[in-house]
């Protein structure tokens, strides 16, 4: 069954090859079909089952236990307001209350046009600066009801709510899906290599040696 | 407009304090490896291959590196678990930070990822572990990338993978991250996940997974702050490590300070010389409480460790002492809040998190702290009766059985009860949803009863409500 385009099919086994057990790649292939189409769709699953070296419902059972993994389409941008105690604090729930008249969902749910899905989550690890919200995971800190306006106002024109972008941060929101946007490579010529557990005989070389070199 | 955003990780402050894990910060590209290697990038890396395996473990064992991701095991003990000759051996380098109050890996990883391949390459040529993975939250985009783009150059530069700097020494680090969960943090539920499993803790013994781990082999799991110190450590030595902090505690750590002070903040800290009040009230710290008010509770270690007042402010920050007075340092995350906060919310919102995070393995955790936050949330909506004082205290008993570690109150004449609390449970998580519910019961009491009385005017229930959790 294919669900992957080429270009991820490919990425798919990259991944896979960098772990000694296939199904360790769940997660990553999870995420990567978020990636592709947004959500994760059954089609998906099956794939990520013949990839891994299990079944569909085995994935299905992995992808429910984490609530970053969507199984109906949700908005292109996923907004997050944080209501953990450091964020109720200092206005956290009055955030959200707002983010919902604003955007006309309760949290939980997607904005008519399809472009915001709501939801209230627990501490983001920004809670020096709260009240904090993220967009498609990427975070606004110290939050006000008007700063939360402009992000989704700049969304809504089509502009990109992140002015300030840094080296490494290039200022584009990407879509629901995206994630770290910079991709890890193992270069063959530099690989140490990977192998099955039960393939491991004895330490590792540099361990060897100096333990020979005690004897 | 829009400005809010911020790309770097803000929030960190410079308290003029060492700077042991915190020194790149000042710098914008500090995540970059030009910026690593012209501020002594790489040089622990260097001495510690200049050493033999086993004389780096020493190294950290003497240096009395405490972990920094909550239960603040030493790190050079813990290596020392891994049993002798079973292989392969692996690393599994915990950034999942998701505690409530907690912020301080996001920055490390964001702003220094360097210093903490690093690290991780520090540990695994001590131990021999052939194969790191670098778990990160999954809601953390930008330190995933950060991570990404700093292994690919360390590759290139040959500080990972095939023979490192020409030695022997060969380890690939893995960038891996999670979905959102926040019991994946608890290392074995951890292992569970990079498995490709639902993310639930395995039964224990064995105690630590350097006995049975990743794939059933002998597993390190540390913090990202607990790594990011080897690098200091092998370059400057154990003895000077020690020069920092207390006699039980050296060095420094990474305390988020959030909630009702002037200046909320992520400040390097040296344990044990410092205190709360230190901290709280200091002009290089979070200069006081915020204008017009004074303090009223705070958490001096995240979401699960019992509370605080008044009375503790000259406790310092140091594991030994927090613990004997009867909450613990957990994870450097310290909540201040001001007369203005409502107890019961605060403590209802807690155990929210709890009772969502329940992985649901064990009953008196998935049950009991659903029933908790169903009692907490009547009682704040005015539906509260008289009994669930008791019921509350009643739930948490069969989660976490026998007298909940509490803070003293000298006032009322109870006695402090030492960390940790006593469970019925798998993992911490269940008695952890505790730590609110005493702690604000044994101290504003009178809090849950106004708001309970004024829920007498409801006819109570023809249902009788029993211990444990019937009826409803
Ligand atoms: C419910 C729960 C959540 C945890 N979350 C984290 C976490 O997010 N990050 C972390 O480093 N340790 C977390 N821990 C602690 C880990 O189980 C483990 O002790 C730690 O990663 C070991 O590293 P250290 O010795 O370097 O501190 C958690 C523990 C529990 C019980
Ligand atoms: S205590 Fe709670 S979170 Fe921990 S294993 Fe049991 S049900 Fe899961
Ligand atoms: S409580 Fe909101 S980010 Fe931590």
């Amino acid at each position: 069954m294919t669900f992957f385009n080429s270009d991820n099919e490919r990425l798919a086994r990259e991944v896979i090859s960098r772990y000694p057990r296939a199904r360790s790649a769940a997660i990553p292939l999870l995420h990567l079909a978020q990636e592709q189409e947004g959500w994760v769709t059954p089609a998906a699953m099956v794939q990520i089952a013949e990839l891994t070296g299990s079944t569909p419902a085995e994935v299905l059972g992995t992808a429910s236990f984490y609530e970053m993994f969507k199984f109906h389409p949700v908005g292109k941008y996923v907004v997050n307001v944080c209501t953990n105690v450091s964020c109720q604090l200092l206005g956290g729930e009055e955030l959200l209350e707002h983010a919902e008249a604003s955007l006309g969902v309760r949290a939980g749910g997607t904005s008519q046009d399809g472009l915001f899905t709501l939801e209230d989550v627990e501490c983001v690890a920004a809670c020096t600066e709260a009240p904090c919200f993220t967009v498609n995971y990427r975070y606004f800190h110290r939050a006000t009801t008007g700063s939360f306006d402009e992000v989704v106002a700049d969304i809504r024109a089509g502009r990109s709510p992140i002015h300030h972008g840094a080296a490494g941060d290039d200022g584009e929101l990407p879509e629901h899906g995206t994630l770290g946007r910079v991709r890890q490579h193992i270069p063959d010529d530099r690989r140490a290599g990977v192998e099955a557990p039960e393939d491991v005989v004895g330490a590792p070389l540099w361990l060897a040696a100096d333990r020979a070199g005690e004897g | 407009m829009g400005s809010s955003y911020v790309p770097h990780a803000a929030g960190y402050v410079d308290n003029g304090g060492p700077k042991l894990v915190t020194s790149r910060f000042g710098y914008e590209d500090s995540h970059t490896l030009a910026r690593f290697e012209a501020t002594g990038g790489y040089v622990g890396l260097k001495a510690a291959l200049a050493k033999r395996p086993a004389d780096v473990h020493g190294e950290v064992r003497e240096a009395t590196l405490l972990g920094r991701g909550g239960a603040g095991f030493p790190a050079g003990v813990k290596w020392g678990f891994c049993p002798e000759g079973v292989w392969p051996r692996y690393l599994v380098v915990n950034g999942d930070e998701s505690e409530p109050g907690t912020y301080k890996d996001r920055l490390l990883m964001e702003r220094d990822p360097h210093q903490l391949i690093e690290g991780s390459l520090i540990a695994c040529y001590a131990l021999g572990l052939s194969q790191c993975f670098l778990y990160v939250r999954g809601e953390m985009a930008l330190a995933q990338e950060r991570i990404a783009t700093a292994l690919n150059e360390a590759y290139a530069a040959g500080y990972v993978g095939r023979e490192i700097l020409g030695s022997d020494f060969s380890v690939d680090i893995v960038l891996h991250w999670g979905a959102g969960a926040y019991i994946v943090g608890e290392e074995t539920a951890l292992i569970e996940s990079l498995e490709g499993n639902r993310g639930m803790p395995r039964l224990k013994p064995p105690y630590f997974p350097a006995a049975i781990g990743l794939y059933g082999k002998p597993t390190i799991v540390n913090n990202v702050e607990t790594l990011a110190n080897l690098p200091w450590i092998l370059e400057h030595g154990a003895a000077a490590y020690r020069r920092y902090g207390s006699e039980s505690s050296p060095g420094t750590r990474m305390f988020a300070v959030s909630g009702h002070v002037k200046r909320p903040g992520v400040y390097e800290v040296e344990q044990g010389v410092t205190t709360f009040r230190d901290l709280f009230y200091g002009e290089d710290f979070c200069q006081g409480i915020r204008e017009g008010h004074e303090l009223k509770m705070f958490i001096p270690g995240g979401g699960s460790a019992p509370w605080f007042f008044e009375e503790h402010l000259d406790v310092p920050l140091e594991a030994a002492d927090v613990g004997a007075a009867g909450s613990m340092l957990g994870s450097g995350a310290i909540i201040v809040m001001d007369d203005s906060t409502d107890a019961v919310k605060a403590c209802h919102r807690l155990v929210r998190f709890f009772a969502r995070e329940s992985c649901g393995k064990c009953s008196p955790c998935r049950e009991g702290t659903g029933w908790e936050e169903k009692i907490l949330q009547r009682i704040l909506d005015g539906h509260g009766r008289p009994s669930d004082i008791d019921l509350l205290l009643d739930v948490g008993d069969n989660i976490s059985p026998g007298p909940y570690p509490v803070a003293a109150h000298t006032a009322e004449g109870l006695e402090v009860v030492p960390f940790p609390p006593r469970q019925t449970t798998i993992c911490p998580l269940g008695p952890s949803s505790v730590a609110p519910i005493v702690s604000t019961i044994r101290r504003f009491r009178h809090e849950f009863e106004a708001k309970i009385t004024r829920g007498d005017t409801i006819p109570v229930s023809a249902a009788p409500v029993t211990a444990g959790g019937a009826g409803s």
